[in-house]
């Protein structure tokens, strides 16, 4: 009964704050995630997502040491792919409402470019707080 | 030269794409399975598979896990779909155009993986400059649309 508690109360702001949007779905789902992960998960931080995206963290591929090197450092702009060349629409929901809207193409997308640019899986506490950075730009 | 003289002949090369009605021996059929053109289509463009030759489709849905260093991997049933695809489209089956030209070129039982590294492709862009292939909007030679905006529709003729 705690432990059900407790994920309400961690879900219930979440919730809220992405109320009414498509967006709702891909963060609850994150947030359970998180919360499996660590329990002492209090919530999802977009300043977080926002050190996660223009961190240079050079620990996968030589030319993606960033999310910025594919996504730009202005995730409301057109970006383009570092390997390929090819242009990618923009990464913020104000300037794409359809980004992190369909939960398959975000886990599809976060496995590749987190291995690009981390070398890693990002963990649902860093993917919810990307989605939550990029929900608010 | 400068990049502005590189950007301006890009654009040039860009502008030089014939009309569909004037479609010849250079046309290559384009992609239209949803499916290809969806998964095949996000990182780069769907490339024509008349490209390849069909044991190289083969080989590279066998190999995707690790395509050019990337993971590219899809469920079992999306590459077989898309494996379907691509060889009933492959070079040496469509056997026409520009695919018949490429084809001259692939060993009888070679899998190349690379468009860009066929003897035609070399021979057609060869007095392109390091500076042009270089350029922030090209990348890499495999960038086709950066230089042809028909790429997508098979269009690659510039004269
Ligand atoms: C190699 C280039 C590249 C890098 C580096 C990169 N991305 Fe991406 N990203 C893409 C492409 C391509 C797409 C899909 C484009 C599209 O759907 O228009 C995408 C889309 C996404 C999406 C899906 C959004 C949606 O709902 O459509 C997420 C999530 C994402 N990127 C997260 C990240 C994160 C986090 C990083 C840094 C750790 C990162 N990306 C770095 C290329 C890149
Ligand atoms: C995760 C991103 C990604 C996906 C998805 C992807 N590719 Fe690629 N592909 C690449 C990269 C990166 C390269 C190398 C680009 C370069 O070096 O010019 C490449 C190169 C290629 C090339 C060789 C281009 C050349 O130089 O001639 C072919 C052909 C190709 N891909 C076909 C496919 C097919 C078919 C699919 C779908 C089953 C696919 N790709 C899906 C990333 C991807
Ligand atoms: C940097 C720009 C650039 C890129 C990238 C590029 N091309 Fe080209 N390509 C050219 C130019 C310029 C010509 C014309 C050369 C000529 O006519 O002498 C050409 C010619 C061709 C031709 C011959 C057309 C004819 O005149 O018969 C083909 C086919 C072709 N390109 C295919 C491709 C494909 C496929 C790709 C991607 C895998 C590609 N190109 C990438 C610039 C480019």
């Amino acid at each position: 009964m705690k432990r059900i508690l407790a994920a309400a109360l961690v879900l219930a702001p979440v919730a809220a704050m992405a109320a009414g949007s498509a967006h709702d779905l891909v963060l609850s789902h994150y947030a359970v995630q998180a919360k499996q992960a660590d329990s002492a998960f209090a919530g999802f931080s977009a300043q977080r997502g926002e050190t996660l995206f223009r961190t240079q963290w050079a620990k996968g591929d030589a030319r993606t040491p960033s999310c910025t090197s594919c996504h730009t450092d202005n995730p409301r702009d057109p970006g383009r792919n570092a390997k390929t060349g090819r242009p990618i629409d923009p990464v913020a929901v104000s300037a794409n409402p359809k980004r992190f809207t369909d939960l398959d193409q975000v886990e599809k997308q976060f496995g590749r470019d987190c291995k690009s640019v981390l070398g890693r899986e990002c963990t649902p506490q860093e993917k919810g707080d990307y989605v939550t950075f990029m929900t608010g730009q | 030269m400068t990049m502005r003289t590189n950007l301006l002949r890009l654009c040039l090369f860009a502008a030089l794409v014939p009309a569909p009605a004037l479609a010849g021996d250079d046309w290559v059929p384009p992609v239209k399975d949803p499916l290809v053109l969806k998964e095949c289509g996000a990182c780069h463009m769907a490339f024509q598979p008349a490209f390849l030759p069909a044991r190289s489709w083969n080989r590279m849905m066998d190999e995707l896990a690790d395509h050019f260093g990337e993971d590219a991997s899809l469920p079992a049933d999306k590459v077989q779909a898309i494996r379907a695809t691509l060889t009933a489209n492959a070079g040496d089956v469509v056997g026409q155009g520009r695919a018949r030209k490429y084809m001259q070129w692939v060993a009888p039982n070679g899998t190349p993986q690379r468009i860009t590294e066929n003897p035609d492709f070399e021979r057609k862009h060869r007095k392109i400059s390091d500076r042009t292939w270089k350029d922030p909007k090209v990348v890499t030679r495999s960038n086709c649309p950066a230089c042809h905006r028909g790429a997508d529709q098979g269009y690659y003729e510039d004269d």
